[in-house]
């Protein structure tokens, strides 16, 4: 952008926003601003604002009013507390497994394999992103039923799969989400020179040294976006836990069960996620990776 | 007193008044009276609206017989498949839907919330003798002698098993309930508030001292009881299911050996080895009709559609279709497949489902007519199957 007098006359509308900056604002903010706050915002607060609405114990219909009974119950009923618990273990489960993976391959596939196997090994990466999602629950469902894939392949060593558990759960978020923590960490490591790394082996760092003290430090805010994505996606999942998960029982099985009988209920309910997620990104920001994103 | 009051309940619908399971039922559920609000029906037929918006069960609706319907009567049929009783209920409070095929626990709940109107079965010609005596007059569709349904299909809620593991048929429910069962951790439940009725009917049989006389009319007591049940199944249990898909790979992949299931469910999985059995406990089942929402504005199409389901070949149509018992027994001497079919699901076979409790949604005037305790409502059953699980 050079001189005012370059764009009167020849670009009229350019020239108008350049002369009132205020319009210039919020022509440029309306749209963006309408979906976060008209179709984002508003959405959720009308959803949790029916948690303090009632419940016709007649009819199950819902009715405008303030009670905190559903809260009430949402943090003294046994099983929704353990059910809290088990949900937010299976998250952090399946975000440190992502993390164990996708640093050495990341670390493999930006600085050692050759460019024809990198690129493969990022097709078989973003791959199972393209299977719908209920389509690879399934799928792990039919590798670990009693008769199933796991089996067959484990019999001869004498191994026979857990069944449908909670192991069973953390393994499939992990196949679910691990294409979202090891994207970025991917491109992470790839961004660090490679200088950086004869540096370190010139100073007489080791091969592990070097990932401890240089890579990962570098790679901390990549992982923290990629866990953001891992430990919320899994934190709101039901379908996983319904699948492949026998009886257990997670945050969103218990929201989706009330959804229709009891939606107070499920909108209380679906505060725990919700602050279990703010308490993530605060931590996240304590430790300033946040701003580093 | 109470004869009385069945007798001219009787006279009054042109129907016999049975409730399935239990004969005492019968009599105690007609002296109930339940608050309902007050909706006119429909009078007298008139011209057809050319449309009618259903919320079904999938494979209640299906071109091979709507195509004629339509025909028939220019009334266009636009279906919406509903995946639970509970989402039946959620829809048809919107207002957008005509008729709903409702299974008993939420036929009740319609009812009682004045989202469904009662039904004038003089422009019904089709509802006749021919409906299975089990299903007409039910509480669950039938309030103070009023009749809001019309009859569907009916089908019970077995236990299935795997009898290469089992080596016969389970005698009692007991395999599903008990810590010391065999087949810990190989056992499957149904996955809704209304599996609390189960536990009901084994603790009729099981511990009588808790005076369970209708296990859709407990009382707080009671129903501690059937949720102590259910959490002792809990410790036991390998699954829970709500998705046939999920229930039938179960049982055909050896993941699941004992549990609920449907006839239908047992066709599908297609394994000899997998069997049906109505323990000597009795069952619940679940009882569909058709039920007119309060607010429609296709009232015609909606009568002309369930004089249309109630033929013999319809209503068999849609039975076959879905895997149940068809309401319409006359049905069943049209054909020698028919009445395969109509023996494979008991349709004809009233003693059976005299053995099954149709599912009817738990509220808080008891259903086996009880005055002196309040019943605990489906709401409080919500509340209470949340923490079954655990």
């Amino acid at each position: 952008m050079s001189t005012k007098s370059d764009f009167r006359g020849s670009r009229p509308i350019s020239s108008f926003f350049l002369r009132k900056p205020k319009v210039r604002l919020i022509s440029l903010l309306s749209l963006p601003m309408t979906w976060i706050v008209g179709v984002y915002i508003v959405s959720l607060f009308l959803l949790l604002i029916t948690a303090f609405w009632n419940v016709d114990p007649f009819t199950s219909r819902v009715s405008p009013g303030f009670n905190l009974e559903n809260f009430i119950m949402v943090f003294t009923v046994p099983a929704y507390i353990a059910t809290s618990i088990r949900t937010l273990f299976i998250a952090l489960s399946v975000t440190a497994i992502c993390v164990l993976l996708a640093v050495p391959l990341g670390i493999y596939m930006a600085k050692i394999a050759k460019p024809w196997l990198r690129n493969i090994l990022a097709v078989a990466i973003t791959l199972p992103l393209w299977a719908g999602y209920l389509v690879k629950i399934i799928a792990m469902r039919l590798v670990f039923t009693e008769e199933g894939f796991f089996n067959w392949l484990m019999a001869p060593l004498g191994i026979r799969g857990p069944g449908f558990s909670i192991p069973i759960v953390i393994l499939t978020l992990t196949y679910l989400w691990f294409p979202y923590m090891a994207l970025p960490v991917y491109t992470a490591i790839r961004q660090i020179p490679p200088n950086l790394f004869d540096a370190s082996s010139d100073m007489g760092a080791k091969g592990f040294t070097t990932v401890y003290r240089v890579v990962i430090p570098l790679i901390v805010p990549a992982i923290i976006a990629g866990s953001v994505f891992t430990f919320s996606l899994s934190l709101g999942d039901y379908l996983a836990a319904r699948f492949t998960g026998g009886a257990t029982q997670m945050i969103g099985s218990i929201i989706a069960a009330n959804i229709n009988l009891n939606p107070p209920v499920a909108a209380a309910y679906s505060m725990i996620p919700i602050a279990f997620v703010v308490i993530y990104l605060m931590v996240a920001r304590r430790t300033g990776s946040l701003e580093r994103m | 007193m109470k004869g009385k009051k069945l007798a001219i309940l009787s006279a009054l619908s042109a129907s016999v008044l049975i409730i399935s399971g239990c004969s005492s039922g019968s009599d105690d559920s007609s002296g109930v009276a339940i608050e309902v609000p007050d909706i006119p029906m429909h009078e007298a037929m008139g011209e057809f609206e050319g449309e009618l918006n259903i919320v079904n069960w999938s494979g209640f609706v299906e071109p091979a017989w709507t195509d004629k319907f339509t025909a028939d009567t220019g009334c266009k049929v636009n279906p919406r498949v509903a995946g639970t009783s509970d989402e039946m209920v959620t829809l048809m409070r919107t207002g957008q839907y005509d008729i709903v095929s409702a299974s008993g626990d939420a036929a009740l709940r319609l009812i009682v919330g004045g989202d469904v109107q009662p039904l004038n079965l003089d422009l019904i010609p089709n509802f006749s003798d021919d409906i299975a005596a089990g299903m007409k007059g039910n509480i669950y569709d039938t309030v103070n002698g009023k009749p809001y349904g019309v009859p569907i299909g009916r089908g019970a809620n077995l236990l299935q098993y795997n009898e290469e593991v089992t080596g016969g048929a389970p005698e009692s429910w007991d395999v599903v309930w008990e810590l010391n069962t065999p087949y810990k951790g190989k056992i499957t439940a149904y996955d809704a508030p209304i599996y609390i009725a189960d536990a009901a009917v084994y603790l009729m049989y099981h511990k009588p001292e808790l005076g369970i006389k209708n296990p859709y009319a407990l009382d707080e007591t009671q129903l501690a009881a059937a949720i102590d049940l259910l959490k002792q199944q809990n410790q036991v249990i390998g699954e829970y299911w709500s998705d046939p898909v999920a229930q039938i790979t179960s049982f055909v992949g050896g993941n699941t050996v004992v549990g609920t299931s449907w006839e239908v469910l047992r066709k599908f999985a297609a394994k000899d080895n997998l069997k049906t059995t109505l323990p000597v406990e009795g069952s619940t089942g679940w009882f569909d009709s058709w039920l007119v929402s309060s607010t429609t504005k296709n009232i015609n199409c909606a009568y002309a559609w369930m004089d249309y389901t109630s033929k013999p070949e319809v209503n068999g149509a849609i039975a076959v279709n879905f895997g149940m018992a068809p309401a319409n027994v006359a049905y069943c001497a049209s054909s020698p497949e028919a009445q395969a079919h109509c023996d494979t699901f008991f349709a004809e076979d009233e003693e059976f489902f005299k053995r099954i409790w149709p599912w009817t949604t738990p509220i808080e005037t008891c259903v086996d007519g009880r005055k002196d305790v309040k019943c605990t409502s489906f709401q409080e059953w919500t509340n209470a199957w949340a923490t079954v699980k655990g």
